[in-house]
């Protein structure tokens, strides 16, 4: 078996919830590996020290150049250092994407992402389980990975595991020539909204069900009566319908309500990992299949557009 | 500028549920609604947008067979010069890095200075844009929703986690896989499309790239999908049942047990 690295997202000294999840990833592989973690930035002895508190091996990897994770300097970083048939492990975030397909031919390993579950391994073959067409549909994947491999799995997915204490190899001497071709410049906080609905106990959040932009006035009645704010998934922010700072998912807003009512949200991975905190969820959508209901507390099949203002309705008489 | 797009034809699974056929290696799709790769759309307005303003053309291109014509004609009617399709029974079964080696053939064939993909698309592993710039040692971004043309560069914004946005500045030639919302993707009627339907739509197969059949379709692959399957929902949510009336009776008591109603 070749040897296993899992690349480690942090911030500030602290390590990001992938971390151990990836460790937890790693075992589905393989159960007795020994996993090598990789911790790149700028002054990261914190982090390569909490790292080694669950992996076997930590490879620091501290340069100025690495201060951001850029994806196009770290890939270079890993090149340099890793050997041929290396299986890398990372999360299948921002970063991530950035990252892993571009490293995967430089490596001339295989890659598969958004990666669900882990079967184990089968002589040369890692066997997969991803998700298709919005989550519609689950698929088990065959991956050769006889010249390595990137895998890039969900965030979330797999239990964070506890590991074994080890120790951190100061690999920055070997980094090489980590130039590149794109340079970060800033991040960009996104702006505030006119609500804030990371602070709502209630949220009627509004999803490609609503069909047309003209048609969200049900769900502000709807939040009205309730006394609830109104939230929405993805479609709705990129067809410029509501504000930026109402979108609930991994690019928008973390929310940590009581209730959450999904109205017409088929709920994407992305858009379930900005609700936090176990709220009771209430789902309705026409698509019996939408993954929603496989998350939700309570579901009812039906279109929105006829079940809210039914809903509204009740909800003013009380 | 001289812009590529990279696009994909696919379900539409906003106007499909998606039904496992029933030998389970493949969804039911026969009577699937297919359109353009909603990334695409917003990557192909974007080289539109970008023509529009700083001279140039923009040629769409996609892997597939004469069915995938349509979509390139829906992004022609868009705006869009010219379209290639690469079609070859050598490429059927590719994987991410098949699709990219096949279009890394077709690139080299042109001039391009801008190279744009979706973010990602209907198997959801977003990974052609950045295998193909690393096979042709381009720089790479990824969720790109901001793009502001410099002197031999861009300076582009990514969509980063929590809705922040990491600004880089990459060097010509590139390739950026874009998000949705980065723009408003224009509307195509059936009168644009008709307008386009007679242009000439080259076809390339893989001795026109160059390519040795071997390294590309399902032998190449090193990634194989094996079946479909609907996975075991643990609980799953319990579905209300009965008339909307009752259901709506039964909601408002749940509603007011845990707290959603003020």
């Amino acid at each position: 078996m070749a040897q296993i690295f899992a690349y480690i997202l942090h911030s500030d000294g602290a390590l990001d919830d992938t971390a151990l999840e990836l460790l937890a990833a790693a075992k589905k592989i393989d159960a007795n590996a020994e996993v090598t973690a990789i911790v790149t930035g700028s002054g990261v002895d914190d982090a390569c020290s909490k790292a080694a508190q669950a992996y076997k091996t930590v490879w620091k990897m501290d340069n100025e150049a690495l201060s951001y994770p850029n994806a196009e300097v770290v890939r270079k970083a890993l090149i340099n250092t890793l050997p041929a048939d290396a299986i890398v492990l990372m999360a299948h975030d921002t970063f991530g994407m950035d990252l892993g397909p571009g490293l995967s031919i430089k490596l001339d390993s295989a890659f598969a992402s958004d990666v669900v579950d882990i079967e184990g391994v089968e002589g040369s073959t890692m066997k997969l389980i991803r998700q298709e067409f919005s989550g519609q549909v689950s698929a088990h994947v065959d991956c050769d990975i006889s010249a390595g491999a990137v895998i890039n799995v969900r965030p979330g997915v797999f239990q964070a595991a506890e590991g074994q204490a080890g120790e951190v190899v100061d690999k920055s001497g070997e980094i090489g020539d980590v130039s590149a071709k794109r340079k970060f410049v800033e991040v960009l906080e996104a702006e505030a909204g006119e609500v804030d609905i990371t602070k709502s106990d209630v949220l009627v959040s509004v999803g490609r069900g609503i069909e047309d932009e003209d048609n969200l006035e049900i769900v502000f009645e709807l939040a009205e009566a309730m006394g609830a704010d109104v939230s929405c998934s993805r479609p709705i922010v990129d067809a410029k319908w509501l504000e930026k700072a109402r979108q609930v998912g991994t690019s928008g807003k973390t929310v940590k309500p009581k209730v959450y009512m999904a109205m017409g949200i088929s709920g994407s991975f992305q858009h379930m990992g900005g609700i936090k905190g176990n709220p009771f969820i209430i789902a309705v959508n026409k698509n019996p299949k939408a993954p929603i209901f496989q998350v939700a507390d309570v579901g009812v099949e039906a279109d929105i557009l006829e079940f809210i203002p039914e809903l509204t309705e009740k909800v003013q008489e009380l | 500028m001289e812009i590529l797009v990279c696009v994909k034809r696919v379900p539409d699974t906003a106007e499909n549920e998606i039904e496992i056929n029933s030998d389970g290696n493949d969804i039911e799709r026969d009577d699937l609604v297919y359109s353009v790769n909603e990334w695409d759309n917003y990557a192909v307005e974007e080289a539109i947008q970008l023509v529009d303003e700083h001279g140039g053309s923009v040629t769409v291109i996609t892997v597939g067979d004469e069915e995938s014509e349509e979509v390139l004609r829906r992004e022609m009617a868009m705006g869009a010069e010219k379209g290639i399709l690469l079609d070859d029974d050598a490429f059927e079964g590719s994987d991410g890095r098949g699709i990219a080696a096949i279009l890394k053939g077709a690139v080299e064939k042109g001039n391009y200075d801008l190279i744009l993909t979706g973010a990602q698309a209907d198997e959801g592993y977003a990974q052609v844009g950045g295998m193909l710039a690393a096979m042709l040692d381009y720089p790479y971004a990824s969720l790109v929703n901001m793009i502001e043309p410099g002197d031999g560069k861009l300076k582009v914004g990514r969509e980063i986690e929590g809705g922040n946005q990491e600004v880089n500045e990459i060097e010509l030639p590139c390739v950026l896989s874009i998000q949705t919302g980065i723009n408003e993707p224009r509307y195509v009627g059936i009168r644009g499309i008709r307008k386009v339907a007679s242009v000439d739509i080259p076809t390339m197969g893989a001795s026109d790239l160059g390519l040795d059949a071997g390294s590309v379709g399902e032998g190449a692959a090193r990634v194989k999908r094996i079946d479909y399957f609907v996975p075991e929902m643990g609980e799953g949510a319990e579905m209300l049942e009965g008339s909307t009336e009752e259901i709506i009776d039964k909601l408002i008591e749940l509603l007011k047990s845990k707290g959603g109603i003020k």
